[in-house]
């Protein structure tokens, strides 16, 4: 079917404009796909109805609009004591000089953009075949042009428990960056890593994670997204578990003036866990989107979506989740919860909660609410003799409380907080 | 202490009067309680003097040691040592009692200009305050009033008035819901904060709350007045004849 005139015209413009990398070797294969794909599908427009509440224009553009670097001076340094292996770019470019060298035990770690001379056959297996089969039943193709034009990434090759976590570090230095990065993780049975990822990126930045979870494998990530004002992202993580395997995923949001997050889930073994969790806080021009996609394949998984969103002075909150479960996977225990804090009448949240069941043994329940602050509970506070403005602060903590209880590590978890603690301090 | 003069106040929302002129002035030492048949402005009136929003005073005014405090936050009243035990007291999932009360006693001590407590020493000082009011370390974690039964989030009013220290306790009817033990358990709470220096306005509907709390002085308010004043003797006359016979008496 040929596609619309928009369509067709939005994704020429956009590919006349990029260039494929060259010396890809073993991943040529799989850009080409990818790219056939991309033509194929053609680049989101506000018509197609998975971007309803998110208009894709900027992210699709030839060239994004520009955004300033934000002054880092007044923050404390993100999992600054936090033991981990640094991986640093630099818009997109990957810093070697403010890297970890990549290696540690049971972990072994490539960079993309220097594996075409070497045979990887994990990677060489895995690199777009996630992303594949994530474009089905909804169409991604912005993760297929990520795929096909990826300039670097990081492959991961984990078989037992990582020693420290991998933290990715994406500084924006240039207010027109345009970065593409594609990461592949693959944990072996019983294998155990935590992925850590912070910085704004770029001016605009496309991610695409795939990560294969073994038997028995657990992977945990938590992500802040900054700080800059004006910067645009879409992310895709695409997950695949295996039985008895883990997935925790923790995302906050803190300004940034255009943010997709997909993650699609596949619990593909039986008894395989997926939670994924994020805050966001938006105050002014701040468009934050979470779109989930989990599907059930197995018997006795269990997946858990918290979502929460503080949202004023006319930032809007976008949340499109949904559980589907195919014939068969009995047991299924699915929840999902999507919530904002509406901290004055000009914000908005958009929630589109979907379940789909195709197995008569399960139990899956989904809520959305949006709210304004609690005024009794806000007086209450206030007639024990606490400020305004740190009553309200106490109050939004609480609110955000059930998705940072989703960060199993203490001292993560703790950053995390005084991440949003400084950002409540500096909005006032 | 605090002096109430012809206080008037109306709905904001809904422009009626409820308080018509109230007049009230209590030293300090003293207990008044305040006795009226429902709908008389009691609740009103306790949170008018905290701060609620939604209120509008139209005439009168109210000192708290000579200060004006209509004008004034709710956490100013409350840094000037108000203090109101509310008669439902709020549940607020997600903030621990604990964290709560330590941040409600340093901003306090702060708008003081008072050194805040150390954690170790608001530790020391919680421990010692709960253990007497028969609440446990549990309580003390779990978020503000969730979950708590009505004796325990009355004993947790009681809790944050002895840990703030305030010079005015008002009480909007925390007799009500209460059992007579947890009712004798937060009198004890109450009669150990009794001080020269303190004082406290209970509110309630009956004279049993009295019998444990006893008051200098009581007020009976009907339709947004106090329309008698007597010595403890009124709330056993209301106790044993009801509001019918005062009203009359009035009229």
């Amino acid at each position: 079917m040929a596609l619309a005139k928009l369509k067709q015209d939005t994704t020429e413009t956009r590919l006349s404009a990029m260039q494929m990398p060259e010396g890809g070797h073993w991943s040529d294969a799989a850009r080409a796909d990818a790219l056939s794909r991309v033509r194929m599908m053609g680049l989101p427009t506000r018509r197609d109805e998975y971007w309803k509440y998110t208009n894709p224009t900027t992210l699709t553009d030839a060239n994004g609009p520009p955004a300033a670097t934000f002054d880092m001076s007044d923050e404390s340094q993100l999992f600054g004591d936090i033991d981990r292996l640094k991986i640093v770019f630099v818009d997109g470019v990957y810093d070697a000089d403010a890297s970890d060298p990549l290696a540690m035990e049971h972990v072994t770690i490539a960079r993309l953009a220097e594996a075409g001379e070497k045979d990887i056959h994990w990677a060489k297996d895995m690199y777009g075949t996630l992303e594949i089969d994530g474009q089905s039943p909804v169409e991604r193709p912005l993760a297929a042009l990520n795929t096909a034009f990826a300039s670097d990434g990081i492959l991961i090759h984990v078989t037992g428990k990582a020693p420290k976590p991998v933290s990715m570090i994406y500084h924006h230095s240039s207010d027109t960056s345009d970065a593409i990065l594609h990461h592949c993780i693959k944990l072996e049975s019983g294998a155990e890593l935590t992925v850590l990822e912070n910085g704004p990126a770029a001016a605009r930045f496309n991610k695409c994670m795939e990560i294969d979870v073994a038997d028995g494998a657990a992977f945990h990530h938590v992500r802040a997204q900054g700080r800059d004002h004006e910067r645009r992202a879409v992310t895709h993580m695409f997950t695949r578990l295996g039985a008895n395997s883990t997935y925790k995923s923790f995302t906050l949001t803190a300004n940034g003036v255009l943010t997709r997050n997909e993650t699609i889930i596949d619990l593909r073994g039986d008894d395989a866990i997926a939670h994924v969790a994020g805050a966001a806080m938006g105050d002014g021009d701040f468009h934050h989107d979470d779109t989930v996609f989990i599907t059930h394949d197995a018997v006795n998984c269990e997946s858990r979506q918290v979502f929460k969103k503080v949202l004023r002075n006319g930032a809007v909150g976008v949340f499109q989740g949904k559980i589907l479960v195919q014939p068969g996977a009995q047991k299924t225990d699915g929840y999902q919860i999507s919530q904002s804090l509406l901290l004055d009448e000009d914000s908005q949240f958009l929630a589109k909660p979907e379940l789909e069941i195709y197995a008569d043994d399960v139990a899956c329940s989904h809520g959305s609410t949006s709210g304004a602050i609690d005024e009794d509970a806000l007086f209450y506070l206030r007639s024990r003799g606490v400020p305004e403005h740190q009553a309200q602060d106490l109050l939004v903590l609480a609110f955000l409380a059930e998705a940072i209880e989703e960060i199993e590590d203490e001292d993560i978890a703790a950053d995390i907080l005084s991440r949003l603690e400084g950002w409540l301090v500096r909005r006032r | 202490m605090l002096e109430i003069k012809n206080l008037h106040v109306k709905l904001e929302e809904e422009d009626k009067q409820i308080l018509k002129g109230v007049d009230l002035t209590l030293e300090a030492g003293k207990v008044h309680a305040i006795m009226g048949p429902n709908g008389s402005g009691k609740s009103t009136l306790s949170y008018v003097l905290a701060g609620r929003d939604g209120y509008e005073v139209t005439d009168g005014s109210a000192k708290l040691g000579g200060e004006d405090i209509l004008e004034m936050d709710p956490e100013e009243r409350a840094a000037a040592g108000l203090f109101l035990a509310f008669q439902y007291p709020v549940e607020i999932p997600g903030v621990g009692n604990m964290t709560f009360l330590r941040t409600a006693v340093n901003a306090q001590r702060k708008a003081r200009s008072e050194d805040e407590l150390s954690a170790a020493d608001f530790l020391k000082l919680i421990r010692e305050k709960a253990k007497s009011l028969k609440i446990d370390a549990d309580m003390l974690k779990r978020p503000v009033n969730v979950g708590f039964s009505g004796g325990e989030k009355k004993r947790n009013e009681i809790l944050q008035m002895a840990m703030l220290e305030p010079k005015m306790c008002i009480l909007d009817e925390t007799d009500s819901g209460l059992d007579v033990d947890a009712m004798k358990l937060v009198a004890e709470g109450v009669n150990a904060l009794r001080d020269e220096g303190r004082s406290f306005l209970v509110i309630t509907h009956y004279q049993r709350l009295l019998d444990h709390i006893k008051p200098d002085v009581v007020h009976i308010m009907a339709d947004g007045k106090i329309i008698k004043t007597g010595g403890p003797e009124l709330a056993l006359e209301v106790e044993n004849n009801g509001y019918a016979d005062i009203l009359a008496e009035v009229a």
